[in-house]
């Protein structure tokens, strides 16, 4: 059970509440949320990095043919997005173009790095705010495979194997170990699925633990990811392609590589879109529910070819204002991108007020808060270690809504398809994109479309190694010498949580100045010099909080944002051997 | 590929994180030291999550090298077994807290946890941001060295039993 401090001043009738959710997994906390609760709604919320994060200080003075090996050390699920957007922003700044084949390669370990995330994403981390597990020990395994059969092909859809899967859940209940999940909030009032659904959901949530296992071969094959990609290169790829030789990219790899592809295709189309609209159309109200600020960012990727030009990028780049997506979206100007401290643990030395542009970005510490522990941060002040990036002076959500938001404007044609079906599939109109069940539902399209994306980049990909061109890295620039004295340049690319931008200055052969925007920055941005609040702030606003003590409605959608908080910290905490105690501090207080 | 038994040593850790990365700086060191070890692989887990299930349900003998938080002065080294080795999976907001300590859970619910299953742990002094370790927990590497050879001995790795 979670700690609960109780009220420390105890009124009546409570009507507001001031609730605070800090995961406790390591030595620090990172990611933390304070809400206010009038009468069972969220009235108010700020969202706060309580660690510090800035790897920019670390590169300075270093190579920045370097930079993207300590770029990828940020995180442990994001080392493959850092990796591109460094080698993207030097290659930027000094004016190299990468061969065809090193782009394909990047294509692909990133598309594969997408599908494998988002379906993780889903069964481990988002699933378990919809699917209450201990419900699905009362499913019946005769009424869950006729339930799996009739959204589904797929092959594992027994009475037998759901009965087996049961008994697994039921073993782990009886070893009293229920351990994995003891920490979930069972039997909360706003599960809706029915037993026989849960039981499915459970099923497939062991299921993509194999899965995975084996997808992840994908990305091994072509990044040397061991679990760091190894084979990135200013200027191309490390990684030879070559039709006789046994440790290159050849024919054999390139049939491996498809028949894995087809293995991720074949699991989202039949096992994670089908939960996913399951599950969606239980939870309709939720297309009501966790709407942002209505400004959506995207950077676009996947480029077509070599050209640099946003036109090229197979995703489209670009920015959605006001919920609208009967017009084109804008192009994206970076010059308009600008991160203000007012709020954050930093100080600019022209003072907090005014924005700077990541190139003259500074990441000067300066921590206000309270000294741990606390109970609550000093919100009217600064509150957190996240800087607030704007564009055009607003705050922009970015993620798969953001990128399907900007395809659908853009016209991109089978992602129009696509969210054309989810939406008639669930009896919604349009305006149901914008929440938390357009999220959940953009993410699960954008994962079907890349998936089906592959095997024309593997196609496009032998075929250059069939008219003999193997050329990977183009080495023209590689020495300093033949560097300009200055130069400046940003790489941009698009994370599965989101639009991802580094930025770096190059002064006699070393780094200047490195500054990166990521993701969950725009997202979990705290408020501005205007006090607007970030997307996620905005988004808890009128969300309803049934019990506050088990805040599973704002999990939902902070969860539906998928935040990537920095990992950095990851020490094995031994002080506690009970399994299954609670790793969250739960704070409530009557205000 | 239940039937790939792997014998591994696995550094956890950031090494941008001062002493948070001296389980790498450990198998980096080691590696070097020690030299090539038939049948046995040194490992660079950084942070990664869930993407280590394989590794650790693909070995017969797992030895985890990491930073440890045991509440005890800073440097001191402590050891775990198998069913020491704390496991939970707890409310989480991102993906990105998945611990290695949720691998392990996940793991031992499928039955594929490593019959041999080690930890060696070293409590940090700094893990704010950079990349050298402090000088008591550098001092600490010695006897971590020491112990993953009398582990990796046990092991029955001929090299090492003779030694």
């Amino acid at each position: 059970m979670p700690t609960i401090y109780l009220p420390i001043v105890e009124t009546s009738p409570i009507t507001k509440q001031r609730i605070v959710i800090d995961p406790i997994t390591r030595i620090e906390g990172h990611l933390r949320l304070e809400v206010t609760i009038e009468n069972g709604v969220v009235s108010d919320a700020w969202s706060s990095s309580t660690m510090f994060r800035g790897i920019e200080p670390i590169l300075k003075g270093r190579d920045p043919r370097d930079a993207w090996l300590f770029a990828q050390r940020l995180c442990g699920v994001c080392t493959t997005v850092h990796a591109i957007a460094s080698v993207r922003a030097v290659e930027n700044a000094l004016g190299i173009t990468a061969p065809d084949n090193a782009r394909l390669v990047r294509n692909l370990v990133e598309a594969a790095q997408f599908v494998q995330d988002h379906v993780i994403h889903f069964y481990h981390l988002h699933a378990l705010d919809w699917v209450d597990i201990v419900s699905s020990l009362s499913a019946d395994p005769n009424a869950t495979s006729s339930l799996a059969q009739s959204i589904s092909d797929w092959p594992n859809s027994s009475p037998q194997y759901f009965n087996d899967v049961k008994g697994r859940i039921q073993a782990l209940v009886d070893s009293g170990q229920l351990g994995l999940f003891a920490n979930g909030y069972w039997g909360h009032p706003a599960y809706a699925l029915p037993p026989e659904g849960n039981l499915l959901a459970v099923a497939h949530y062991l299921e993509a633990l194999d899965w995975q296992r084996e997808y992840i071969k994908f990305q091994v094959t072509l990044g040397g990811k061991n679990p760091h990609p190894q084979t990135y290169l200013v200027g191309g790829m490390a990684l030879p392609v070559d039709q006789t030789s046994s440790a290159a990219i050849n024919p054999l790899k390139i049939a491996q590589l498809r028949s894995l592809a087809s293995k991720g295709l074949d699991f989202v189309s039949k096992v994670y879109i089908p939960d996913l609209l399951l599950v969606a159309s239980f939870y309709k109200e939720w297309a009501n529910l966790g709407g942002a600020s209505g400004n959506y960012l995207s950077f676009g990727d996947f480029p077509n070819d070599n050209s640099g030009n946003p036109a090229s990028l197979w995703l489209p780049q670009g920015v959605v204002f006001n919920k609208d997506i009967s017009i084109p979206p804008q192009p994206v100007d970076q010059d308009l991108i600008q991160e203000y401290v007012t709020h954050s643990w930093y100080s600019y030395p022209e003072g907090d007020l005014s924005p700077r542009h990541p190139y003259q970005g500074e990441t000067i510490p300066n921590y206000t808060g309270p000294q741990p522990p606390y109970n609550y941060l000093q919100v009217e002040g600064k509150y957190t270690w996240l800087k607030a990036p704007r564009y055009n002076d607003q705050a922009m959500e970015v993620g798969p809504l953001a990128r399907m938001l900007v395809a659908y404007a853009a016209g991109h044609t089978r992602v129009k398809d696509l969210v054309s079906q989810v939406l008639s599939k669930l009896s919604v109109g349009p305006e149901a994109l914008f929440s938390t069940l357009g999220r959940v539902a953009a993410r699960g399209i954008e994962t079907l479309v890349i998936a089906e994306r592959m095997g024309g980049w593997l196609d496009e990909l032998e075929a250059n190694i069939n008219n003999g061109d193997l050329a990977i890295h183009n080495g023209a620039l590689w020495e300093p010498t033949t560097w300009p004295q200055n130069a400046v340049g940003y790489g941009m690319t698009e994370a599965p949580r989101g639009a991802l931008g580094h930025w770096v200055r190059i002064q006699n052969g070393k780094i200047e100045n490195y500054q990166m925007v990521i993701p969950t920055t725009w997202n979990g941005s705290p408020r501005d010099h205007n006090g607007k609040r970030g997307p996620w702030e905005e988004a808890l606003i009128g969300t309803p909080v049934a019990d506050p003590d088990q805040p599973l409605e704002i999990l939902r959608t902070i969860h539906s944002f998928d935040p990537c908080m920095a990992c950095a910290v990851h020490v094995i905490d031994a002080r506690d051997h009970k399994v299954g105690n609670s790793r969250q501090t739960l704070y409530i207080q009557h205000v | 590929m239940s039937d790939i038994k792997r014998k591994v040593v696995l550094g956890l850790g950031n090494l941008i994180n001062k002493d948070e990365g001296v389980g790498i700086h450990a198998v980096y060191r080691m590696r070097t030291f020690l030299g090539p070890i038939p049948g046995v692989e040194w490992v660079d887990g950084g942070v990664a999550g869930l993407d280590l299930l394989a590794l650790v349900e693909e070995c017969s003998h797992l030895l985890v090298l990491d930073a440890i938080d045991a509440g005890l002065p800073a440097g001191t080294m402590v050891e775990l077994e198998k069913e020491q080795i704390p496991r939970f999976m707890g409310i989480k907001l991102s993906q990105h807290q998945v611990s290695f300590q949720e691998v392990l859970a996940l793991a031992s619910w499928r039955e594929k946890l490593p019959s041999y299953l080690h930890l060696l742990g070293i409590q940090p002094a700094d893990i704010s941001l950079g990349l050298d370790l402090s000088p008591v927990v550098k001092t600490s590497l010695l006897k971590m060295s020491q112990y993953t050879r009398n582990i990796l001995s046990r092991w029955g790795i001929p090299e090492l039993v003779t030694a």
